[in-house]
């Protein structure tokens, strides 16, 4: 390996990274602003522009207030400032260890989401994905069961009955529906052959039937649903977040921490869904595969041809990604802030005794399907 | 995989292992040997088995710790349920530990020159450790192993059912 690789994957990997914090704060707003529109409130409207000393007197007061620097700026600020407090009687080793915990999976595992094609800068192709791993799927998988640590130890070492309660149930909860991930994902692996994500994201593209775009989601529609379900519930957002169920746990596994140890529990969250967006942007909808689009231009399938240069086909394809995600974390959101949560009994019955079979019951249709369609061939 | 990698990790995870035992908290002691369970898939990556790397994390560390974790939050297991263990069993322990790092010592020693360490990269095969490798070992040399062990974690599976329903 050589420096100029070196360089460029570092490049990549700050790339990735500094993506996924943008997009983290843009979802926090979402979240505010979109759950005001669905509930008919007004929502974040405390802190605009004008109130920021620097543009105080400079700007005229909007008459109305979209709330973005009430999220992103004031309350970010408050977070940050407030007191940390470890509570008596808690395990202050695991109490602060547990965020760190809980982040570094969700930061990581983002990294082998291929984002692009590839970028073809003086003879040197680059693929434009940060982690390029033999192993793929199986990566995310780790990291996705790894994310439970941070919050059992965070319930554990909180010597407190909710959280501790919290801790459990995401524990359970996580394991439950792990399952019905994985074999969702089996059928995605059996349709395209390998587990390489870039690999997948390449296969579908061109056109089905020749109107349809080539996207995982028309082979393997009942692999995307249970996808769907158990990734929210994976990343324990509503109608999943038994873990910190308010009326019942105060707030779960978090319900004693505060200030900043307390937004990096809320930025977890937020990742997970981003990162649940964009497997099923990959996976199920052509990751940056966008219809007609190749590498040296638009392909028309009546005939026409446009050339566009390779760099601007490459951008072209990191923002059809981005917005493939952005809408999916706002589905998750509309979902959070539409359906009201289960009771527990209701969670494990969903896990084991709907999406758990419904998962095999795909992977042998793909299997026979795939079968069939072999013996046909030869 | 170079000679100080191993020497750091080496350390790092018998440290790790030693704490298992020795660590009053239980949970304590847990978290260790996640921390053990995740250096092996280390040296897995290492040794260019990265599946098998992957693996270890998703199934030990992601899995069977967790549920480890899941029992002793459950049961609420304190600090002091360990220390009226017996010292016989601490000696006995300690016997054992040294007869097997004895006959380790010989074996690689040179004491019976039986035994050498292979770690050169130049004698993998090519697509050493991916996942095509791997599947394609696994269902031509060792169907037959690899079925058996379904059915026995099958069986295990419904025999946990069995007793459950028993003792509702």
């Amino acid at each position: 390996m050589d420096a100029t690789t070196l360089l460029i994957d570092a490049v990549l990997v700050i790339l990735v990274f500094a993506i996924v914090m943008q997009i983290a704060p843009l979802l926090l707003w979402i979240e505010r602003k979109g759950s005001a529109v669905l509930q008919d409130r007004v929502g974040a409207n405390r802190v605009s522009i004008s109130d920021i000393p620097l543009f105080k007197g400079r700007l005229k007061k909007l008459p109305f207030n979209v709330g973005i620097v009430n999220t992103l700026i004031a309350d970010p600020i408050k977070l940050f400032t407030k007191e940390d407090f470890i509570p008596p009687g808690a395990d202050k080793l695991l109490h602060t260890l547990a965020p760190i915990v809980a982040l570094v999976p969700a930061l990581v595992a983002m990294m082998i989401v291929p984002i692009g094609d590839v970028i073809i800068i003086g003879g040197r192709t680059i693929e434009l994905q940060a982690a390029r791993l033999n192993v793929g799927i199986l990566y995310i998988l780790a990291m996705v069961s790894l994310g439970v640590y941070g919050i059992v130890l965070a319930g554990w070492a909180s010597n407190n009955r909710w959280a501790l309660l919290g801790g459990i149930r995401a524990s359970a909860q996580m394991i439950s529906y792990e399952i019905a991930m994985g074999l969702a994902l089996i059928g995605v692996v059996l349709t395209y052959g390998t587990i390489d994500l870039q690999a997948i994201n390449r296969a579908q593209g061109g056109l089905l039937l020749g109107a349809l775009p080539n996207w995982g989601i028309f082979y393997q529609p009942l692999a995307f649903l249970i996808f769907l379900t158990a990734g929210i519930a994976e990343s324990k957002r509503a109608p999943f977040d038994l873990p910190e169920a308010e009326p019942e746990l105060i707030s779960g596994y978090f319900t004693e921490y505060s200030g900043a140890k307390q937004s990096i529990f809320m930025l977890v969250d937020f990742l997970e869904s981003l990162i649940v967006a964009a497997l099923i942007t990959t996976l199920f909808f052509g990751g940056w595969q966008v219809p007609f689009l190749e590498r040296d231009g638009l392909h028309f399938p009546w005939g026409g041809f446009y050339p566009l240069p390779q760099i601007l086909v490459a951008i072209i394809q990191v923002h059809a990604f981005l917005i493939k995600v952005i809408f999916f974390c706002w589905l998750q959101i509309m979902i959070r802030w539409t359906l009201p949560r289960f009771r527990y009994d209701q969670l494990m019955v969903l896990g084991w005794k709907i999406l758990l079979p419904l998962a095999l019951v795909n992977v042998m249709l793909t299997a026979l399907i795939l079968l069939i369609a072999q013996n046909l061939a030869s | 995989m170079d000679l100080l990698t191993f020497i750091i990790l080496a350390i790092l995870m018998v440290g790790s292992a030693v704490a298992v035992v020795l660590h009053p908290n239980p949970v304590y002691s847990a978290l260790s040997l996640v921390v053990v369970m995740g250096l092996l898939a280390v040296y897995f990556l290492f040794l260019n088995a990265h599946v098998v790397g992957a693996l270890q994390v998703i199934v030990y560390a992601g899995a069977v710790m967790v549920l480890f974790l899941f029992v002793i939050m459950l049961l609420n297991l304190q600090s002091d349920s360990r220390e009226n263990q017996q010292s016989e069993m601490k000696t006995s322990a300690g016997i054992l530990c040294a007869v097997l790092v004895g006959e380790l010592t010989f074996l690689f020693g040179g004491g019976g020159g039986r035994l050498e360490l292979q770690t050169s990269q130049q004698q993998l095969p090519a697509g050493f450790g991916t996942m095509q490798a791997l599947s394609e070992r696994l269902f031509t040399d060792f169907l037959l192993p690899f079925e058996i062990t379904s059915v026995l974690l099958l069986v295990a599976a419904v025999g946990a059912v069995v007793l459950a329903r028993r003792q509702a």
